[in-house]
């Protein structure tokens, strides 16, 4: 089976897409339901982020390994705007489009592993992992 | 159209189902606005039994449909939050400050029958 898949994101219905898409990958790994809640949480947010600031992107599920552990991990990349300060939109509450804030941070706190690299002009990638416990 | 919306005396009753897209969410705000005002609904119950994910969007857009039926007059009730769901909107940090929440349907509408028979005034909100 495809142990990676990637999802455009355009509208509004693909961030249920990629939502769908990461608990079909990650059904033969031992998540629980509760696991799997939360790790389609963060992409909701995150996958959202990117609509709201960049327009369009990717969502890139895949399955990753470590040892004997094995996890979800998931690439969310545009070339939208960038993040001019990343320390601020880590912070909860911080948000320039209205929103609450909580995107960046909150789907750090839901996933085990978070990378975020931007710049001005040079879009965003966020890599985020789950592992299995 | 992803949510149904039933009318039980002075109650609508919408039932969420399954995954909803921010037009769906934005649709049941304008349909449940609509429909307190035609029926004069006093009481609101938005059932998201089949939400199987609750991001920050859906929770504001929750949160401001409560708001504004609120300030229709009626009251309104959030019920049926899956465990799992709730676990990840507390590790998200989402709240659904100023909304009353209830288990399933039967508590939501015993909720609604207290805070009617109290009256609005009661309530001092």
């Amino acid at each position: 089976m495809a142990s990676e898949i990637v999802v455009p994101l355009r509208s509004d219905a693909d961030v249920l897409l990629a939502r769908q898409k990461a608990r079909t990958l990650a059904q033969p790994l031992r998540f629980s339901t509760s696991e799997l809640t939360l790790i389609a949480t963060a992409i909701s947010e995150i996958a959202r982020n990117i609509l709201t600031y960049a327009g369009n992107g990717t969502v890139v599920l895949r399955l990753a390994q470590r040892g004997k552990t094995r996890g979800l991990t998931v690439v969310a990349r545009d070339q939208g705007p960038g993040i001019a300060d990343l320390n601020r939109a880590m912070e909860d509450g911080f948000s320039t489009s209205g929103g609450l804030g909580l995107g960046l941070p909150g789907s750090k706190r839901l996933m085990d592993e978070f990378d975020i690299v931007s710049a001005p002009g040079e879009g965003t990638t966020i890599t985020m992992t789950k592992w299995e416990r | 159209m992803r949510a149904s919306i039933l009318k039980q005396g002075h109650i609508l009753i919408a039932s969420v189902q399954g995954s909803m897209s921010d037009a769906d969410l934005t649709q049941l705000r304008e349909q449940l606005l609509h429909g307190v005002r035609r029926h004069r609904s006093t009481g609101v119950i938005v059932d998201v039994t089949l939400i199987d994910v609750m991001d920050s969007f859906a929770a504001r857009t929750l949160r401001g449909i409560s708001q504004v039926v609120k300030l229709l007059g009626a009251q309104v009730v959030i019920v049926g939050i899956q465990p799992d769901v709730a676990f990840a909107m507390v590790q998200l940090g989402l709240t659904l400050e100023g909304t009353t929440t209830a288990l399933d349907l039967e508590d939501g509408l015993a909720v609604l029958q207290e805070q009617l028979a109290e009256g609005p005034a009661a309530d001092g909100q």
